[in-house]
């Protein structure tokens, strides 16, 4: 682990060897873990069986969170940003042009005036 | 000001193909802004290279050594050629919208946004 | 013998064998599919091979030249010029000898996945033609030192890809998609044209050394300035210029989108290439630095809430294709806005811009992996709306590991590659300025959060009824992947070796303005 691995940040370093002993390091405990499990279950008996609520289970398509449902609330909460940056992309071509057209004049102004 | 005259072209040139663009609303005549736009700065290259008085620069046989540039005029067919070749597949794309969507008004170009 | 002739002359080869093939594999085509399959992959790895051995021998000894028409290859300034440089000429400098390394090795591996994921479709002839004419502008564009011939590689770009964005009609929608590409990239690619215009008439010049010698920062070149850095920063997607990319990026076959993602960096290198060569310390630097760094944070933080709401799996990537791009404006723009001051540019400025660099190549491997691995699931599935996906970790394992490197790199997850340049952009731009590190890191928490759902939606959950016969995709397309997932694991394990070898000697030539000059000025006479 000496200078050639470690990476220079500045204000810090970054050793990502270093690293990855410490992840295999705590892989080892969480296996440890996981072997102190049971055993001593049979499988295809209930005991197998996945919970809800006494309930028997829906179909596979049913139980998957399709990818609309996901960040639902993070996305209400963002409403008022959403609703305007999402307007702004109108898809039309003029709005397109007219935005380069605008940054480029926006950029000249800036550059001219501040030199 | 009658030497500016070809920058002042250049630039009525260059406002008439951008307004073209920003203003119609028809894919052709879009695209025939860009081609507008595209003489403006063929225009804007060319006369760059120009001296007064200057002839062609070809030394063979030359009566005298004011000549105009030729760079410029190579960037030129460079350019002009690169511009035939953008036309082409901008009216190749028209042909295909027109026939997908059946118009070629901008208005329809918004299957994809957001 | 042969060896020696191929690196002497590797910076034309490199070119002109792409060249050759894209109008040789239609033809072969016409003898049998597998020829030209045979003639398209040779050729990508000799000039894979070729460009590799050119950015080596750049790198261990420096900037290379290569005149064209020229008695010897160095000899810039021939005898009866008067001093100055007129041919033709490539300047592969360490910069531009990182871009090759990025492209040779993404380009490879998009050879070898599109060999087996498009054989079934139709018109292969000129989508290989449209491929190779792609790498062939993307190699001119990085290499050329003609400021002229930079803006005939755009060209040659931008039209291979809008080309190519179209290839796959789909009802029309692609078209629209290479309509509003290439409409924007042709204002752009004329905006650059009047700035050489501009160039030309104050300078007399076309040579990029000989224009930034004799660069003065007048009005009119602050006007070509502006054209150029607007152009360039609208092809490489940054906000609020971006609306063309997902637009764009979406609609393309997806082997192509992760070559598109290398055509927006090549922008984005011109865009350095004309800020730090042409101009330097001539124009005003915080100035410029700052619209560097505004234009990186808006589209960090535009790019990255946009993509959270996306359905369709490409699109979603897009946006985040956009985001990355801000890093990488954000750490340059940093360099950039401490430029004339040694202390500032000793204590962070390097690092911003090593940083900034360094994201380019790893952004190019690991987005470029991400699309290859969304045109994977679209081989099996047919379809990119995340909506309809579900459970294909069951059967798909290569890919779902592939995406797992791929979204922990760009979310900057240890020890993937994302981590080493963002910490780097992180830590010099706090020292800079700690709020645009705090948005930084924000917008690297959002990407994370984002790719978690697309994860989640794509891989995980029960095996989906309609998707119970799925199989993994064919091993070249595998192999083309995992390529890229070794360079990624590869450069995070060992970022201070790629920092120190490749991106460190690419910071320095690209801010030492003095020694491109001497390279070429005071090299050959």
């Amino acid at each position: 682990m000496d200078a050639l691995f470690t990476l220079d940040t500045g204000a810090g370093f970054w050793n990502p060897l270093l690293w990855v002993l410490g992840a295999a390091v705590a892989g080892v405990i969480a296996l440890v873990l996981y072997s102190l499990g049971r055993r001593d279950y049979k499988p295809g008996t209930a005991q197998a069986e996945p919970f809800l609520s006494g309930n028997p289970e829906p179909e596979k398509g049913l139980v998957h969170v399709r990818a609309g449902n996901l960040y639902w609330g993070f996305l209400d909460a963002m409403e008022g940003y959403y609703s305007s940056i999402v307007s702004l992309h109108t898809g039309d071509l003029h709005d397109y042009v007219l935005w380069y057209l605008g940054v480029s004049a926006l950029f000249l102004i800036v550059v001219v005036i501040i030199g | 000001m009658l030497a500016n005259l070809p920058y002042i072209v250049v630039v009525v040139l260059f406002l008439i193909g951008l307004a073209t663009i920003v203003l119609k609303r028809n894919l052709i005549k879009i695209f025939l802004g860009i081609v507008i736009l595209e003489s403006a700065v063929n225009l804007f290259i060319v006369s760059l290279g120009y001296r007064e008085g200057g002839i062609a620069p070809i030394y063979t046989n030359a009566p005298g050594t004011l000549m105009v540039l030729p760079t410029p005029q190579a960037l030129t067919l460079t350019s002009i050629v690169i511009g035939v070749a953008t036309s082409a597949l901008l009216l190749s794309f028209a042909i295909v919208i027109w026939k997908k969507y059946g118009s070629i008004e901008i208005g329809f170009l918004r299957r994809l946004k957001e | 013998m042969i060896t020696s002739f191929i690196v002497e002359n590797s910076p034309a080869l490199m070119v002109i064998v792409p060249f050759i093939a894209a109008f040789v594999a239609p033809l072969t085509g016409r003898v049998a599919p597998a020829v030209r399959a045979w003639i398209v992959g040779g050729a990508m790895a000799i000039t894979s091979a070729i460009t590799l051995l050119l950015a080596s021998d750049v790198y261990a000894h420096g900037t290379r030249l290569y005149v064209f028409g020229a008695q010897a290859a160095t000899q810039t300034i021939a005898p009866d010029s008067g001093g100055i440089p007129v041919r033709i000429m490539f300047t592969v400098d360490p910069m531009s000898a990182l871009m090759l390394v990025i492209t040779a090795v993404l380009a490879f591996a998009v050879v070898l996945y599109s060999l087996t994921s498009e054989r079934d479709h139709t018109g292969l002839g000129s989508y290989y033609t449209l491929f190779l004419l792609m790498v062939t502008g993307i190699l001119g564009m990085v290499s050329t030192g003609d400021i002229f011939n930079f803006f005939v590689f755009l060209e040659i770009l931008s039209i291979a890809s809008a080309g190519l964005i179209a290839f796959r009609i789909d009802g029309g929608i692609a078209v629209e998609a290479a309509i509003k590409y290439f409409v924007l990239s042709t204002l752009g690619a004329l905006a650059v044209l009047i700035a050489i215009g501009i160039y030309y008439g104050q300078y007399n010049a076309l040579n990029m050394a000989l224009i930034a010698q004799r660069m003065q920062y007048t009005l009119l070149d602050q006007v070509a300035l502006v054209l150029i850095v607007a152009a360039l920063a609208m092809k490489c997607g940054a906000v609020p210029m971006h609306f063309w990319t997902p637009d764009a990026y979406s609609m393309a076959p997806s082997s192509i989108t992760a070559l598109l993602v290398v055509a927006s960096q090549a922008s984005l290198y011109g865009l350095f290439r004309a800020v730090f060569t042409l101009y330097n310390v001539t124009l005003n630097a915080a100035c410029i630095g700052w619209l560097l760094i505004v234009l990186g944070v808006l589209s960090m933080v535009v790019g990255v809430t946009m993509a959270i709401p996306q359905k369709n799996v490409k699109r979603l990537m897009a946006y985040h294709a956009i985001s990355q791009t801000g890093y990488m404006l954000l750490g340059v723009g940093v360099g950039l806005a401490v430029l004339g001051n040694q202390s500032f540019l000793s204590a962070f400025g390097y690092v911003a811009m090593e940083g900034g660099i360094f994201h380019i190549i790893n952004h190019a491997m690991y987005k470029g992996l991400l699309f290859l691995t969304a045109g994977a699931i679209f081989f099996r599935i047919g379809t990119y709306d995340l909506n309809r996906m579900g459970g294909l970790g069951h059967s798909m394992k290569w890919t779902m590991v592939f995406f797992i490197i791929g979204a922990l790199a760009i979310a900057g997850i240890p020890p993937f590659n994302g981590y080493a340049s963002k910490l780097m952009i992180y830590e010099s731009v706090f020292a800079f300025n700690p709020i645009l590190s705090v948005i930084a890191m924000v917008v690297s928490i959002l990407t994370l959060a984002s790719f978690v759902k697309v994860f989640h939606s794509i891989f995980m959950g029960p095996v989906l009824p309609e998707y119970k016969d799925v199989k993994e995709v064919p091993r070249p397309m595998l192999i083309g992947m995992g390529i890229l997932a070794l360079v990624v694991i590869a450069f995070g394990l060992f970022p201070s070796i790629v920092v120190d070898t490749l991106v460190a000697p690419a910071a320095h030539a690209l801010a030492d303005q003095g020694m491109y000059i001497a390279t070429v000025i005071g090299g050959g006479a």
